[in-house]
């Protein structure tokens, strides 16, 4: 019997342990390590940050669902990976610290054949002075949409907002906390929910709403924008960001590298290295990612985190790490296993696998700070290189070592997203875009490095329509219902 | 109806950022939340996505 341990129970955890047991079967085991006891379809948080929906309509347990999957489950932190064992024993393992399950506190050793790093990120608040808290949360200047409890107080305090709006004028401040961030699209939606919404309250006229993104052009969104077909012509994404952000009158600041947080101000710094600062009453800012700090050690109980992690904290894994010039990026550079290339039987999907490179063009400011969002991997591709991931494992397990491990290359897959504005169905509309592939391939699809038959976007209640399925039909999948198998990633 | 809307003269102001956005007009409003013509974008939409979905597997 082998083991198969999955830390971290997202998106793609999720996928990539309930896979993985299904095609395993009780033969082998699964076990599933994550400090969460409840399951968040993060993307429909922003309906959560604006009242729209409850902390109950995005999050589910997780303990029933992989009882019944037959996984062994968790709840608990992983503290450190031991690849080759201890002085006694070639058995790997990894250490964890309980969270739940009436242990809290309590630490265990895990041992694995095959083990998958899906930790996703840690949201870094720390990284901008005054955006955390100083002990790796939230601080008090700002909300969050990161996490449903977040989203849940976030929405708290914009009631407080839109009360006042009833009377007098009132800033709100939306975006990105540093000049490192991702996740562009989940700050991009909250803001025209927030629009939307202060519409509906009959307070938009005292709502001053701006924008603020260390993107170097509107509408880049971390994967260096994107090409539409739309009359006879292929429009950059800038046009309809820009667009979109005039119509609903929404100012917007871009190449901001947030750089200290204060009770109702920030102070930026620009591409241009021009510094400033910016009042708000209410802001959300999203924090950079980084690694969740996962420690290494060899047989001997010597620390090798750099071997097999990244500086920022995320799994190496089989993509070419080579530093070079943007014009010398390829997509091919991007990594198709996501097999560690120290020791075979790591790997790594979603958030926690650290990218080659950026995808958007590398930028910094005269006085040296790096402004550029760094890669998204959340959503669809987190899904499908985690259900890559399990297939190869799976391979592994039933057909030894020289099983094929199957691909799922960023360069090579695309992405469907849907950015609602509202919730009605019958009002407020949204952003339907696909994407294809993420990471530009210029050498494939010179000039756009895209795919025009499959990159499209257009906006209105269709995509609202599919917005709502989708987030019911990924709950209904992660709950593993009839049929789930079904769904794609 | 085909005649630019009220978001010229509210949110673009000249040589600002917002001068160079292209404003969508009345009808391309209407049609964004026009029941039936969505009803069909639903459709294609949705067959485009699934082919994406198709190629990333």
């Amino acid at each position: 019997m082998a083991r198969l341990v999955v830390m971290g129970g997202g998106v793609s955890g999720h996928t990539a342990a309930t896979f993985a047991k299904k095609w395993l079967g009780n033969e082998h085991e699964v076990v599933v390590v994550t400090p969460n006891s409840q399951w968040n379809w993060i993307p429909s948080n922003i309906w959560v940050g604006v009242g729209q929906m409850n902390k109950e309509d995005v999050t589910f347990p997780l303990a029933p669902v992989y009882k019944k999957a037959g996984i062994d489950y968790r709840q608990a932190k992983a503290v450190s990976i031991h690849p080759e064992g201890k002085t006694d024993s070639n058995t790997p393992y990894i250490t964890i610290e309980y969270t739940g399950q009436g242990k809290e506190g309590q630490t265990e050793e895990v041992t694995y054949d095959y083990l998958i790093n899906a930790t996703g990120p840690k949201l870094n608040f720390d990284a901008t002075p005054g955006l955390g808290d100083g002990k790796g949360g939230i601080g008090n200047h700002t909300v969050s949409v990161c996490t449903a409890d977040h989203a849940l107080h976030a929405n708290l305090e914009l009631q407080k907002i839109f009360n006042k709006a009833k009377t007098e004028k009132q800033k709100v401040l939306i975006g990105t906390g540093h000049g490192m961030c991702t996740c562009q699209g989940a700050a991009f939606e909250y803001i025209f929910n927030i629009e939307h919404e202060a519409r509906r309250a009959g307070v938009r006229d005292n709502l001053e709403i701006q924008w603020i993104s260390n993107e170097s052009f509107l509408g880049d969104f971390g994967i260096g924008g994107l090409h539409i077909k739309r009359g006879m012509y292929a429009a950059s994404s800038k046009l309809f960001a820009e667009s979109l952000f005039v119509e609903r009158g929404v100012k917007w600041m871009i190449g901001a590298h947030v750089s200290k947080v204060k009770k109702g101000k920030i102070e930026y710094e620009l591409l241009d290295g021009t510094t400033g600062e910016e009042t708000f009453d209410f802001a959300m800012l999203i924090p950079p990612f980084a690694g969740v700090g996962l420690k290494a050690y060899n047989k001997d109980d010597e620390d090798m985190t750099d071997k097999i992690f990244a500086p920022n904290g995320f799994l190496k894994v089989d993509a070419d790490y080579t530093p070079k010039p943007y014009e010398e990026w390829k997509a091919s550079d991007w990594p198709k296993t996501y097999q560690n290339p120290e020791y075979s039987n790591i790997f790594a999907c979603g958030i926690a696998f650290a990218p080659p490179h950026l995808i958007s063009k590398p930028m910094s400011s005269p006085n040296g700070t790096p402004i550029n969002p760094t890669p998204p991997r959340t959503g669809m591709p987190s899904g499908i290189i985690g259900k890559a991931v399990a297939h190869s494992i799976c391979d592994l397990i039933k057909n030894g070592s020289g099983a094929h491990l199957h691909e799922a290359s960023m360069g090579e897959m695309g992405a469907a997203c849907v950015a609602s504005a509202g919730k009605g169905l019958t009002n407020g509309t949204a952003a339907a875009l696909t994407v294809y592939p993420i990471v530009p391939d210029f050498e494939k699809y010179p000039g756009i490095g895209r795919d025009l038959d499959y990159t499209f976007g257009e906006i209105g209640l269709a995509g609202h329509w599919i917005k709502h399925i989708l987030h019911h039909m990924f709950i209904y999948k992660a709950k593993l219902k009839p049929g789930w198998t079904l769904i794609p990633e | 109806m085909g005649s630019v809307d009220h978001s010229i003269k509210e949110n673009i102001k000249p040589y600002e950022a917002s001068f160079g956005a292209m404003v969508p007009t009345p009808f391309v409003k209407f049609m964004r939340t026009c029941l039936i013509w969505q009803g069909i974008r639903f459709i294609i939409i949705n067959v485009k996505m699934i082919l994406v979905v198709q190629k990333s597997h």
